[in-house]
């Protein structure tokens, strides 16, 4: 929990501060007196993940004198393509340990907070107190919203910025004058709508850049030089490799931060974000599976099982089970493909997409067809471990 | 006029994986009717069962953003740019639609 300010005097640097932040002294912009008020800042990291990591590091390098990280996650192989934080000796430590002896060891000159638990409504105003600038780096809706309403009612500024694949937005929300998330996003997407595997994914780099340049507003922020990113959404597409900008209002109707506002506390995000438990429930039900374990014994024995795979052709690259590959996106169109006469046994990744096409076709009149319950996944783990899993 | 729509990332799958699609129009209604014509898929993501633009896709004429124009009745001329801006959230893995 965030309490103490560094035992050191804060309100001068010592020689090896001053020797560590020379870049920064000998530069007019920040100089002595940006870098102590560098060292006087607290700045709240909510997520350790893409964006927290070059975030965190590029903070705590430049001396922001404290630093508090919230994350209950473990790091884990698939972390690393992007979080950089993290190396491979830390898979299976919690992220806020790993994090603090990272950060620790780059800066020991600075406090870092870890603040291992689940951002909430109960707890976010408590933590948000003791720091003046929060920086949004989660990765889910709920979260967001609650990281802007609890900015807006304690009037904290909220550092924001988001990735999708490889594109990403950035902008400062919470300045009393300025925008806050709602006026931007009334609403968040219906959980119906959240992407499947064939469409996640993101370039690892990305969240770099991103948390990059949210680490740039929030030191420009706390030194009070150039142009904030307040009122303007920054728009990056690392593909196209193009930076565009638009102009973000505050909206008078907003109802965290309008004239007339509705929202005077914090609420419940995930019912406001429409959704119920842990994980969005499957919208499919009755679903014919078989099991990984049944269909080899099937396989084994000769009978005639058609195997199709839903996936995208280059997750077919990455491993599959020698099944006909025909995307879910392009089955209404190439359902010709397949014999209603033959038993078929469909398969994703996880078991989500081939439920999605289970259903289709039997709609399409298929009676002999079957999801693998769990997708190649399931496969890898229970019949064939030389599977790789992704 | 030919205007220039800018189709964000998450929705590219639904318009053929174009960028930007180039339509003729003098609305931002008009041109956002000429896009999910051109794409069928597009129209569900874009707009609710009512019609009205889902209140978590953000429509911009250049920098600026049609809720505080004329919606979309916002006029278009020759060269100007619409972007579709929706939300997402992603940290590590997007969430969008």
């Amino acid at each position: 929990m965030a309490t103490k300010r560094p035992a050191d005097d804060s309100s001068g640097l010592s020689k090896e501060e001053i020797l560590r932040y020379s870049r920064h002294l000998i530069m007019p912009e920040v100089g002595m007196e940006g870098q102590l008020k560098l060292k006087q800042a607290r700045v709240l990291l909510i997520g350790t993940g893409g964006l927290g990591a070059p975030l965190g590091l590029y903070l705590a390098a430049a001396g922001v004198g404290q630093i508090g990280l919230v994350d209950f996650d473990v790091v884990d192989f698939t972390n690393l393509q992007r979080q950089v934080l993290f190396g491979s000796s830390d898979v299976g430590r919690p992220k806020i340990t790993a994090a603090a002896d990272r950060l620790r060891n780059l800066n020991p000159a600075i406090q870092i907070d870890p603040i291992e638990t689940r951002l909430s409504s109960e707890n976010a105003l408590e933590l948000f107190r003791d720091y003046d600038i929060i920086v949004d780096g989660t990765d889910n809706f709920p979260t967001r919203y609650l990281v802007n309403d609890a900015c807006v009612l304690l009037g904290k500024p909220n550092v924001y910025g988001s990735i999708f694949r490889f594109e990403g937005q950035i902008t400062i929300f919470g300045y009393p004058d300025g925008p806050c998330y709602r006026c931007l996003y009334p609403e968040p997407p219906p959980p119906g709508l959240v992407p499947s595997c064939a469409e996640g994914g993101v370039l690892g780099v990305l969240p770099g850049i991103v948390g990059t340049i949210q680490a740039a507003e929030t030191l420009k922020l706390i030194i009070g030089k150039g142009q904030p990113l307040i009122g303007r959404l920054l728009l990056f597409d690392a593909l196209a490799m193009k930076f565009r900008e638009l102009k973000l209002r505050k909206n008078p109707d907003c109802p965290v931060c309008g004239t007339h506002r509705t929202v005077t506390k914090l609420i419940d995000y995930a019912e406001f974000c429409g959704i119920r438990g842990e994980e969005a429930p499957s919208t499919v039900t009755n679903i014919p599976e078989i099991t990984p374990m049944e269909l080899k014994s099937r396989l084994d024995r000769g009978d005639d099982l058609y195997i199709l795979d839903v996936r995208e052709p280059h997750e077919y690259q990455i491993c599959n089970l020698d099944g006909h590959l025909i995307p879910l996106g392009e089955l209404p169109r190439r359902v010709h493909e397949l014999d209603s006469s033959r038993e078929i046994v469909a398969h994703c990744r996880s078991g989500k997409r081939s439920a999605d096409a289970v259903q289709f076709l039997q709609k399409a009149g298929f009676r002999k067809i079957w999801n693998l319950k769990g997708g190649i996944l399931a496969w890898s783990d229970e019949v064939d471990p030389t599977v790789p899993k992704y | 006029m030919a205007v220039k729509v800018i189709i964000p990332t998450p929705l590219r799958a639904y318009a053929g994986k174009q960028e930007s699609v180039e339509v003729q129009a003098t609305t931002v209604a008009e041109a956002l009717s000429a896009v999910t014509t051109k794409f069928a898929e597009l129209k569900k993501h874009l707009f609710a069962d009512d019609g009205r633009l889902r209140s978590f896709v953000n429509v911009y004429v250049n920098d600026e953003d049609i809720r505080y124009l004329q919606k979309d009745q916002t006029s278009v001329k020759a060269g100007d740019t619409i972007s579709i801006v929706p939300s997402i959230a992603g940290g590590a893995l997007g969430l969008a639609f």
